[in-house]
């Protein structure tokens, strides 16, 4: 073997944590550091083709937006908005108890950043599973209907939710449950740490259902929810000038006489349960595009954080066990770095989709 | 268990007292953000918003991203992918432009009806 | 000043114990973490991928040698070129250079022992095995594809061909490209050795650096394309499908977003290989290093300024037409650079013409032609009559094939003997050189006539008048099937058969040099003392181990003094 004088690496001098192809922990830090945002580079790249399919319909389809926005509720745009907020802050304050070697603290930030995630996304599955009830769909499906679906679900019609609410909360309820059992056998069985784990996972899965709870209640309180209407709804606003390309325009125009956004109704209008909500009539064409655009930025966000979400878990497991101290706390870094990214993602999304006037 | 070992010259904690600032600056922006939506006349609404949105974005990024004390070579990167997406918009939107007449007049395919919902 | 260390056989010569006989078991090589055995790999994978797509591209040459030929059905044809073309550029030429050569050669130039992320690179190599076999997929399950590589709405829409599967492996096969973007990134910044400033790396570093950048910055527009292509498939969401509202020319801005800057990251690193190869074989050094340096990188921020001059007949705007013809021309320039320091580099250089040499030669000249071409199509007023001939098809064979695949060719010659401790048969290796050369250009040079006399290109049967320029073209194909073969055989066989050979048996400079051959699992049994990559005068021959090493190595009585160069 070798007979040089000068060995290549000292194994015992080298610390357990520094990969053995790396000189110091600090070159290991600044590699893994520049990783990753490297790598977030190419996320903002990867969104940057639905911002401009965004950009570009915005600016050459303006009225389509104008219109279509109305269906986006922005007090729970803003709910979710605070909350990825304040995840963002736990998340640093995560990072900052890493560094300082401080692993339970460490494990307590990341989990509560876990839980305003879950809640984020039953948030979410709450708009969306509203708007498939109403038709709300992509483009070539859009088929909007003032009248919400009626559940034919079991559970949908016991609790008086969306059958597709009920299909999307599976998985979260499926995880709630396995989490639980799994926390409570390991918790029983001696091996504490897992069970502290799953019990954490439990409480995340839980989180899901805080932010669907709280989101149906409003929903409920604002607008009657399944079987209902739009009643809070913002009535469609524009006359529109031209209508040569649209042949839905069978109707009359009403004028919009007080300058307040809601138009007069005509009389065959007064009593029917549509005439609460946006009138189908009067959209624009090609109004389904907003929805594409919509669908494929938020969904394609949502799945970002559910995987953010499953990056966490591996930083609390690693956090339960001990691992972080002041040489060594880059992956807690690393995906509190990727996880404000996701965050910085969701503020342009929130104005753009959400608060166009 | 903390382990309390010397600052190595890496790591570098932020201070609770800035990041709750920050978490707070950032409260208060959404806030403004969500309220004066549709209170500005038409093409001002947009880029406040934008605007509002950039500086939180930078609140984020300086401080909850430590970008304020980061090596200038990770900044220039994250910067240089904000530069080349809008290099990416600008170009197409300039050429996109020129021939939307075109897709407006394709006909359109009628949306497939669905079942009558069920009336309450 | 010597240092310390004997220069024993383990150290510079050949290694007996080395990162093959590290381990053993088809374990420690499904999960290594070596840099070395990944590299070796993804050759094998890229090399199956090159004769897969090769055959796809003899069947269809086959197909052309007569005019209203029977021999494939027009949709069958389509399914021809279509997975030639798509094998080729995501599962072969996008990898090749980097993740072959790169990995095998990359750490070593910086005296490191790995690259930044192991793991990452073995992710990498499996997302190129799942990405490559999505795509295959398509064909196997009967499926096909026959939209052409670049997929255009609104024909990818609505046909019913495997696109899903395609785009897919495509996907993937995008995602194995970052990760190694990431990968040699990082890698350069941060594991360099003390001292090792930028101007005094290889200038393959240079270029593999400056493809990462592109990678990055590029890829993952084409992973976004092609989520959105599969999502208007399979749910109409209207973004590039007029019928619903979206723009079909939409899908071809995003698309060539990135396959335009993705011709460079096929191109850079081999114009890196070919930095390397005139260096060591003048035995001189490289001439404008910065010149060459700066118009790498020139070229990764140029090449994504040009994305339109693929949609100029397309219904582009004229305004914008115009802007991106301006810039394409100016994207011609820093390449020309380069060629011309190559050149003044050969100039009074110990020339040795051994196979990689032939290559790097052949490279030169084939480049030369294919970048000069390039300018043709990006004016305006010719582009209109040239655009889908078989011009164009010629063009991009020229600086892929004529470019990328023989720059590869002479890298693996090259750098053969470091990784496998044997040397190759030169002879025969050059003969391999020679009948690629000419099958090449006797394949595609009569492509260049045909398709500005207005031969078309993906068109299954033609007008008789092309006849005899495709039969010259089908023949050149076998021909250059023929010398890739004979050239690989001739790299496999030394690999295992041939004699075995030192360190540094070209009298190289660069540190990958620097190790036995085959290297160490950690590359290096010493600390690799930092060398000017071209300063081939402080490399001198050791008799014991057969081999060239630096003077710092050498027994100082055996050591001549330096030659100062004569200036003229």
């Amino acid at each position: 073997m070798a007979t040089a004088d000068t060995q290549v690496h000292d194994e015992h001098e080298h610390g357990e944590f520094i990969a053995h192809h790396f000189d110091n922990a600090e070159q290991q830090y600044d590699s893994g550091k520049l990783g990753i945002w490297v790598f977030l580079v190419t996320e903002v790249l990867f969104f940057s083709g639905l911002f401009v399919a965004y950009t570009l319909y915005r600016s050459h389809h303006p009225e389509i937006f104008d219109q279509a926005h109305v269906f986006l509720d922005k007090w729970l745009g803003g709910l979710n908005t605070v909350v990825l907020l304040f995840s963002s802050l736990t998340m640093a304050l995560g990072v900052r108890y890493a560094q300082l070697g401080k692993n339970k603290l460490v494990a307590f930030f990341v989990l509560i950043t876990m839980v305003c995630a879950a809640v984020f996304i039953g948030v979410k599955a709450i708009e969306y599973s509203h708007k498939w009830d109403q038709g709300i769909l992509v483009s070539s499906a859009f088929n909007y209907t003032t009248v919400h679906a009626v559940p034919a679900t079991a559970i949908g019609k016991a609790l008086h939710i969306s059958d597709y609410l009920v299909y999307l909360s599976a998985v979260p309820a499926i995880l709630l449950i396995g989490f639980l059992i799994a926390a409570v056998g390991f918790t029983v069985g001696g091996k504490k740490i897992l069970g502290i784990f799953c019990g954490c996972m439990a409480i995340t899965a839980g989180g899901y259902f805080l932010g669907a709870v709280g989101a149906q209640v409003y929903m409920n309180a604002t607008d009657g929810g399944v079987g209902g209407s739009h009643a809070s709804q913002p009535i469609l606003l524009y006359a529109q000038e031209d209508h040569a390309a649209d042949d839905q325009a069978g109707t009359e125009h009403a004028v919009d006489d007080h300058g307040d956004g809601n138009e007069e109704h005509s009389a065959d209008d007064h009593g029917a349960q549509a005439s609460h909500g946006p009138d189908p009539t009067k959209f624009v064409r090609d109004i389904g595009i907003f929805f594409s655009i919509y669908y494929c930025m938020t969904g394609l966000h949502a799945f970002h954080i559910i995987g953010g979400i499953i990056a966490l878990a591996w930083i609390l497991w690693r956090s339960l066990l001990g691992q972080w101290r002041s040489d060594y706390f880059g992956p807690v870094d690393y995906v509190g770095l990727y996880w404000h990214l996701v965050d910085l993602i969701w503020i342009f999304l929130f104005p753009m989709l959400y608060l166009i006037d | 268990m903390a382990d309390h070992h010397d600052h190595t010259s890496f790591a570098h904690p932020v201070s609770v007292k800035l990041l709750v600032t920050v978490f707070v600056a950032l409260i208060l922006l959404t806030i403004l953000t969500v309220v004066s939506a549709g209170q500005l006349p038409r093409p001002f609404g947009l880029w406040v918003a934008m605007g509002i949105a950039t500086v939180k974005a930078a609140l984020v990024m300086l401080f909850f991203m430590h970008m304020f004390w980061d090596k200038p070579f990770n900044i220039m990167a994250f910067m240089s992918s904000l530069l080349f997406a809008s290099l990416f918009i600008s170009m197409t939107l300039m050429d996109t432009g020129h021939y939307q007449d075109t897709i407006d007049q394709f006909p359109r395919e009628p949306v497939a009806q669905p079942a009558a919902p069920a009336q309450p | 000043m010597g240092t310390t260390i004997k220069a024993t056989p383990e150290i510079f010569g050949h290694a007996e114990n080395n990162f093959f006989n590290a381990s053993s078991g088809w374990k420690s090589w499904a999960f290594t973490l070596d840099h070395k055995r990944i590299g070796i790999m993804y050759l094998i994978g890229v090399t199956t991928a090159l004769f897969l797509a090769g055959v796809f591209a003899l069947v269809l040459r086959s197909h052309l040698w007569i005019a209203n030929s029977e021999m494939l059905t027009p949709a069958m044809y389509n399914q021809m070129f279509t997975l030639h073309g798509a094998v080729m550029v995501f599962a072969f030429i996008i990898p090749s250079i980097p993740a072959a050569l790169g990995n095998m050669v990359l750490p070593m130039m910086l005296g490191a022992k790995d690259v930044a992320f192991p793991r990452l690179n073995l992710m990498s190599f499996y997302l190129w095995v799942i990405g490559t076999g999505c795509l295959l997929y398509a064909i196997l399950a009967g499926y096909g594809l026959d939209t052409g590589w670049t997929f255009y709405t609104p024909y990818s829409i609505e046909t019913e061909s495997g696109v899903i599967y395609a785009t897919a492996g495509a996907f993937v096969l995008g995602f194995s490209s970052i990760f190694t973007g990431i990968n040699f990134l990082v890698t350069v910044n941060t594991m360099r050795l003390p001292g090792q400033g930028w101007f005094k790396l290889p200038l393959f570093i240079w270029s593999l650096y400056a493809t990462a950048i592109i990678q990055i910055l590029a890829t993952p527009v084409l992973g976004i394309t092609l989520l959105l292509l599969i999502s208007e498939r399979l749910m109409s969401i209207g973004i590039f499908d007029p019928r619903y509202g979206g723009d079909p020319v939409l899908f071809q801005h995003f698309f060539w977003f990135y396959s335009h800057p993705a011709v460079y990251i096929m191109i850079l690193p081999a114009m890196g290989v070919i930095s390397e190869l005139i260096a060591v074989y003048s035995q001189k050094r490289i001439f404008g290093y910065s010149f060459i340096a700066f118009s790498s990188v020139a070229i990764a921020l140029l090449g994504f300024l040009v994305w339109g001059h693929h949609l100029f007949t397309s219904g582009q705007s004229l305004v914008v037409t115009l802007i991106f013809s301006a810039i394409t021309f100016s994207v011609a320039i820093p390449s020309a650079v380069k060629v011309f320091n190559w050149l003044a580099t050969m100039y009074k250089g110990s020339i040795l013409l051994a196979t990689p040499m032939c290559y790097a030669l052949s490279f030169i000249f084939l480049f030369g032609i294919g970048g000069l071409t390039g300018l043709f199509l990006g004016a305006l007023s010719t582009d209109i009559h040239l655009h889908d001939t078989y011009f164009v098809v010629a063009h991009f064979h020229f600086v892929m094939v004529g470019g990328t695949l023989t720059a590869l060719l002479g890298g693996l010659f090259h750098w053969w003997p470091k990784m496998f401790g044997r040397m190759y048969n030169d002879m025969l290796g050059r003969v391999g050189c020679f009948l690629v050369f000419t099958g090449f250009n006797l394949t595609f040079f009569p492509q260049f006539v045909m398709g500005s006399r207005g031969m078309p290109r993906r068109y299954a049967t033609y007008d008789p008048e092309y006849q005899i320029f495709h039969q010259w073209s089908t023949i050149g194909a076998f021909l250059l099937g023929i010398g890739i073969l004979l050239a690989f055989a001739v790299l496999v066989y030394a690999a295992f058969k041939g004699p075995k050979v030192g360190g540094n048996p070209f009298k190289a400079a660069s540190l990958e040099w620097q190790s036995s051959s085959p290297p160490d699992f950690h590359n290096f049994l010493h600390k690799p003392v930092m060398t000017d990559p071209y300063d081939f005068d402080a490399m001198v021959y050791d008799e014991d181990l057969d081999t060239y090493i630096h003077r710092e190595f050498a027994d100082p009585a055996k050591v001549p003094p330096r030659v100062e160069p004569i200036h003229h």
